[in-house]
């Protein structure tokens, strides 16, 4: 077993044993499609155009309302400054985390999209479409919100920070995410969503990894 | 450190010395401050009383000898403080995290001036304060981020610290920016095709140009002003703390 598997060993074990924290978003990014209705009224051709908005509006509160179990726990116990220590570079250390924490809090979403699609009178298509503009696009928002955890990883009040800093950072996610249900320009889409996240998610492990070291000087 | 203190250091790392750069930049601010007013006060008699009224828009135009180098500067600061923030990762250079922290609240209030003034021109020319133009909404996203980056500057205690970690995220912003750039355009051409903007540049005829090439040298000068200024009001704020806090250990013994 190499340290990197073992790392990723450790974060789903903690994540699945500390709580069930991966089932609380999953109920809150369900709760925010369904109290999208209550807002804007139970209309069902408008709920079915504005679907895959309230979706991805969902995933979005979700992400953020996750970011604060990526570092700051392991920073106020101290097991961040061991894992500094260890073998693996800091880099790849970020990246295990980032990969454990996408397992852990975007795929339930994934799973759980079909629910919101039942309730917001979603067509086959655009479920089909959704789901693959969130598979696609949450290891950005992931990769986004490692950034944000990372710099705010010290402050007390970093909580509120990482969101303010994160959204209009992450706004060209969304932009193309949404930009996939359109039926003529929707390749284009899938083809940026899919260059952003992975130019995202090969820098951030970079960047909050700097941002870690700074914090922890 | 005595071996090589005799030896005069470089004009980069002079720069660097907090104390060096208050003794020179001493004889510019008042210099700087006259030559701001003179380039206002031209630039205002130009816009307002030397050029012509647009044949569709009227004085209305005139709005744009304040819109247009207020957006000008709004990208000019982050310009500033991308420079910045490599100069504090790349070099540690001590006045690199002191420029980003004068100059984020500057380039926000540049960036909320262009969207005012252009939400004021707007209204007479297109008939609305606010459209989800690819410029503007761009224009709107980067007034987020300095918001942001200024929350995070508010955010830390220890204004060392915060200096290194908001250089990272003015990097990660400032390679975002183009991204976002084109994403916004991309979603504006997307759903609105009919857009209410025309090129219009270099087409400009120079009664019109002039005024504004002088306005916009003149809202420069004055965000280096303020940027100047508030970087030795920083560095005193800054020498103030520590003098305060040396004499609070005297205090103790």
């Amino acid at each position: 077993m190499t340290a990197f598997s073992a790392l990723l060993a450790r974060e789903l074990k903690l994540a699945f044993r500390a709580g069930g924290e991966a089932m609380v978003l999953v109920l809150f990014f369900v709760m925010v499609g369904v109290i999208v209705p209550f807002a804007i009224g139970p209309d069902r051709p408008m709920l079915t155009r504005l679907s895959p908005g309230i979706v991805w509006i969902a995933a979005f509160l979700s992400t953020l309302l996750g970011l604060d179990r990526l570092f700051r726990a392991d920073d106020e116990d101290g097991s961040l400054v061991l894992l500094r220590h260890s073998v693996l570079p800091l880099e790849a250390i970020v990246f295990g985390r980032l990969i454990a924490h996408w397992l852990v809090t975007a795929v339930p979403l994934l799973l759980a999209t079909p629910i919101l699609a039942l309730l917001l009178n979603m067509s086959m298509d655009q479920l089909a479409r959704t789901a693959l503009a969130l598979l696609i696009g949450t290891p950005a928002l992931t990769a986004f919100g490692a950034l944000g955890a990372a710099v705010t990883v010290g402050l007390r009040r970093g909580g509120l920070v990482a969101p303010v800093l994160i959204l209009p950072l992450a706004i060209p996610v969304m932009i193309f995410g949404v930009g996939m249900m359109d039926p003529l320009a929707g390749g284009g889409a899938t083809l940026f969503l899919l260059a952003l996240s992975l130019v995202v998610t090969a820098f951030s492990p970079f960047l909050a990894a700097l941002a870690l070291r700074a914090a922890g000087e | 450190m005595s071996a090589t203190a005799t030896k005069q250091p470089n004009w980069f790392s002079r720069l660097a010395h907090p104390g060096h750069f208050l003794n020179w930049t001493r004889f510019l601010v008042w210099p700087l401050a006259v030559a701001t007013a003179i380039s206002f006060a031209v630039g205002l008699w130009f816009a307002f009383l030397n050029s012509p009224e647009d044949y569709q828009m009227g004085d209305m135009v005139r709005v744009m000898y304040v819109h247009v180098p207020n957006a000008w500067l709004s990208q000019f600061v982050y310009g500033v403080m991308f420079a910045a923030a490599l100069g504090s990762l790349v070099w540690r250079h001590p006045l690199a995290d002191v420029a980003n922290k004068a100059a984020a609240p500057l380039g926000a209030a540049f960036t909320a001036l262009a969207l005012y003034t252009g939400a004021l021109w707007g209204r007479p020319t297109w008939g609305t304060f606010w459209e989800w133009d690819g410029r503007m909404t761009s224009t709107l996203v980067l007034l987020l981020i300095y918001l942001g980056i200024i929350a995070l500057w508010r955010a830390f205690d220890d204004q060392i610290k915060a200096g290194r970690i908001v250089a990272i995220v003015t990097l990660i912003g400032g390679i975002n920016i183009p991204i976002i750039k084109f994403s916004v355009d991309w979603w504006n051409t997307l759903h609105q095709p009919a857009s209410v903007f025309t090129a219009d540049g270099p087409r400009m005829p120079a009664s019109l140009l002039t005024p504004l090439l002088v306005m916009m040298l003149a809202f420069t000068l004055l965000g280096i002003l303020l940027g100047l200024v508030r970087m030795r009001t920083e560095i005193l704020r800054r020498r103030a703390d520590s003098m305060s806090r040396q004499a609070a250990i005297g205090a103790t013994r």
